[in-house]
């Protein structure tokens, strides 16, 4: 009897809950280079520094500014456990931590519409997010473009605070006030304005933008991370204020942008009219077999017309002349027959470990979608990095910026082809994974794991070997869950690989250095 | 036989709406096997659900259509002593959806092992009362995938129970009930990341603990046992499935189900022993609408001790 209560006492300890989440691990931002001189970096959407000016910081000696003073000593005089666990989350890094939140929200928004008792889907509306289907369905496509205009706009509002950080020159709190304690790294950086402070206001409106339906969990994000920072002793509220100011204003270029980049018309129904349909009749017109939607009941293809959204790394025109991929094997042809039998012996042999590839980049429904798992590999490998938060910023709009624009290209692809998946044409053929609502050539998968690996290959060249391996799990997962052909994976994959070279000439030349 | 066979928790934590299929005798019985005495055979079952509740909402899913799950597999109990009793069992599972392109899966699932103790049995007149303690564990045996509900053949826990099981019997009516907490241990699933009601970067998962209460009333004599059964899985904890969203392990899974059990232990042939039973889901939460059936055959012998030749002894015996 005793010898079995110990068995049971072991057996309860190893039943100890204590999951341990990564990114709470996560250290304080200690940048070994402070890239004080990134003002003069390049911006995405060329903005002039000079036309974005903050208002000028009051004088050390303003007695406001005194009384800013008195408010952080007391600030940091009233800090509870919260506040410390509050700090130390947001001290590892403003960027990492916005991306965090879109990655949740992502996730969160990342359902497809239950169809109306006719059959028929319903369309999110951004006038009225909270009303079912809630606004935005957070599909990979749409993930892609809200981790890129996040990001992109992150950077570009980091670059201006640069510039004018260096043209003001006001100390950081604790410097100004001996009874002021630093309770973070010193990134190197003036504090005006507050760098944090534009990384949440910009974050904030990008963000609001994309989430409308999320506005009061965004406000209550943006409060906490001006709380730390207020308690940190870097800042005072002027320099909070005036980083919030200037986030604002940057993200209002990025909102304007956002509002005309023609994904407003991807999802391709006009008045209750599938404009999509054409894709299916010119499939039909050169005799191949279109894609169907095997849902029940058939639901419209996700976002038909996301391929002619405006990129961020090349123009249109290029897109169609130098990145769509060549045509898929005919669903008439030899190679089509031996792929469609590959697919089917994946489905039926499934080892454990090729399960668990699937799984892991599975992505799918009620996940941050491939994008996002993209940007948590990234955000993991730069944490041991020492970058500061512009350098942070680049290196994720240049990934985002990738993902986007693979995503405008693989959407192009799927609807200019409008191939069917193995299981439309093999019922035989069950999936180890959801299926995804749209045409299979290229894999989406392979295409933004082809254009992240390449750019984080050379962010970050001492991991290349291994980015470029995930992509290419990433793309495999695809085959082995039986919902791709072998060549919607390679093409994909070099695709992406094309789309991510264009991310890296541009990185070359930004100013940034590697 | 063997009521006494059935784990509730094991069987049980089947996935998402499958559960518990061979639960219908369970260790939440009353019944006894003698000293030195085996009871082992097979257990099977099948159920259906066209419909689940997604958090408190009934729907059904035409992407996947109706979902059948199967479970067969090994199951035994030894009479340590009268009062002690040690069960075990080892279904295999497998889950299949009728529509869409979903997969179905199948594999072995979780061993179960349990130790039911009679702590107090007190006879007055034609009653009988009795007190049981019970113990128990389940872990799987196998790597199976626990991330693709609602074809995911289990949840993945290893699991500790405990229960407290009261019996009351007049001549040869009776009636049983118990209730027990169970423990369950994180799982890991094959991904790094996931969304419960907020994002989690880990590929570990907390599972919150279960209640499990059962109450069935009937006749049992030497040959036969008849009785109506109502049980109720309780998680304590977890979240709701959001709208056209997929299942995940940790949802806050409830099921309370009614059914129908017999045996039959044939004078004739001695040591055979039969089981089956009906089972319905009348409410649930984050779990499938099912009707299940199950059915078993078991064989009872000494496994040692100096009587002779065979058993026999009906384990029923013990609780006169």
């Amino acid at each position: 009897m005793k010898r079995s209560a110990y068995i049971l006492i072991i057996f309860m300890m190893s039943c100890s809950k204590d999951v341990v989440e990564r990114n709470l691990q996560f250290p304080m931002l200690e940048p070994t280079r402070s890239d004080s001189s990134a003002g003069n970096w390049k911006t995405i959407l060329n903005i002039n520094p000079d036309a974005q000016a903050p208002a000028v910081p009051l004088d050390p000696s303003d007695p406001n500014y005194k009384k800013e003073l008195d408010e952080v000593v007391a600030a940091q005089a009233a800090m509870k456990a919260a506040d410390n666990e509050n700090l130390k989350y947001w001290a590892a890094g403003g960027v990492l931590r916005w991306n965090e939140i879109m990655r949740e929200l992502v996730a969160k928004y990342n359902l497809p519409p239950l169809h109306n008792p006719d059959g028929t889907y319903p369309i999110p509306s951004a006038a009225n997010p909270l009303a079912y289907p809630y606004f935005p369905f957070a599909n990979p496509p749409y993930a892609a473009r809200a981790y890129a205009y996040l990001s992109t706009a992150q950077y570009d509002a980091l670059v201006v605070a640069h510039f004018w950080k260096s043209r003001w020159k006001r100390p950081n709190a604790y410097q100004v006030d001996s009874r002021i304690r630093r309770l973070v790294p010193d990134q190197g950086l003036r504090a005006y304005p507050s760098a944090d402070a534009v990384i949440y206001g910009v974050s904030g409106a990008v963000m609001k933008l994309l989430f409308p339906g999320e506005v009061g969990y965004i406000d209550d994000r943006m409060a906490a991370h001006r709380k730390a920072r207020l308690q940190s002793g870097m800042e005072t509220a002027s320099d909070l204020a005036a980083g919030e100011a200037m986030g604002n204003r940057i993200a209002q270029l990025f909102i304007q942008r956002a509002r005309t980049d023609n994904a407003g018309a991807a999802v391709g129904i006009v008045n209750g009219v599938n404009r999509w349909k054409e894709f299916e009749e010119a499939c039909i017109a050169i005799n191949e077999t279109p894609w169907m939607s095997q849902e029940t009941p058939k639901r419209p293809p996700m976002l038909p017309y996301f391929g002619r959204v405006k990129p961020f790394l090349f123009d249109s025109l290029t897109m169609v002349t130098s990145i769509r991929p060549g045509p898929p094997p005919s669903t008439r042809s030899a190679e089509f027959k031996k792929e469609l039998e590959e697919v089917k012996f994946y489905s039926q042999n499934p080892t454990r470990e090729r399960m668990r590839i699937v799984h892991y980049w599975a992505d799918g429904v009620g996940t941050y979608t491939p994008p996002g798992h993209w940007n948590a590999l990234a955000a993991e490998a730069f944490v041991d990095l020492g970058w500061s938060e512009v350098r942070w910023a680049r290196a994720l709009a240049l990934v985002n910026m990738s993902l986007m624009d693979a995503a405008i290209a693989c959407w192009d692809a799927k609807f200019t082809y409008y191939n069917p998946r193995p299981s439309q044409v093999d019922p035989e053929i069950k999936t180890l994974t959801g299926l995804p609502n749209f045409p299979g050539y290229i894999s989406g998968h392979s295409t933004f794991s082809g254009a992240a690996a390449e750019v984080l290959g050379y962010l970050v060249p001492s991991s290349k070997g291994k980015f470029q391996a995930k992509a290419e799990e990433a793309s495999l997962s695809r085959l082995y869950g039986a919902i791709h052909f072998k060549s919607d994976c390679t093409v994909g994959l070099s695709v992406g690989k094309k789309v991510g070279g264009y991310a890296v000439s541009r990185a070359m030349a930004d100013g940034a250095g590697q | 036989m063997h009521r006494h066979f059935k784990r509730p928790m094991l069987w049980a934590v089947m996935a998402f709406i499958s559960m518990g299929r061979l639960r219908a005798q369970t260790d939440a019985d009353a019944i006894m096997m003698g000293k030195s005495l085996f009871c082992g055979g097979v257990m099977s079952s099948v159920g259906y659900w066209n419909q689940y509740w997604e958090g408190a909402r009934l729907r059904n899913n035409e992407n996947i259509g109706q979902i059948r799950n199967l479970m067969v597999g090994p199951m035994g109990s030894f009479g340590v002593s009268k009062n002690l009793n040690l069960i075990f069992s080892l279904p295999f599972v497998q889950n299949r959806a009728s529509a869409g392109t979903l997969t179905s899966m199948s594999g072995i699932q979780d061993l179960s092992l349990l130790a039911k103790y009679r702590v107090l049995r007190k006879k007055s007149g034609s009653s009988t009362f009795s007190v049981f303690g019970i113990a128990g564990v389940s872990t799987p045996l196998t790597d199976y995938v626990k991330d693709l509900l609602p074809v995911s053949i289990g949840l993945g826990t290893r699991n500790l129970t405990l229960r407290g099981m009261l019996d009351y019997q007049w001549k040869n009516f009776f009636a049983t009930a118990s209730s027990s907490y169970i423990a369950r241990s994180e799982i890991r699933l094959d991904r790094t990341a996931y969304y419960t009601t907020r994002m989690v970067y880990s590929d570990r998962v907390d599972m919150p603990a279960a209640m499990y209460s059962n109450f069935r009333t009937g006749f049992r004599n030497k040959e036969i046992v008849a009785e109506v059964v109502v049980d109720q899985w309780t998680t304590l904890g977890g979240f709701d499935i959001t709208k056209n969203n997929m299942p995940f392990p940790s949802n806050r899974m409830n099921q309370t189900r009614v059914g129908l059990n017999g045996k039959y232990e044939p004078v004739k042939w001695k040591g055979l022993s039969l089981t089956s039973g009906i089972f319905h889901t009348v409410a649930g939460r984050n779990m499938g609408k099912a009707t299940s059936f199950q059915l078993g055959v078991f064989y009872i012998f000494k496994l040692y001790g100096k009587d002779k030749p065979t058993p026999m002894p009906n384990p029923q015996k013990e609780l006169r």
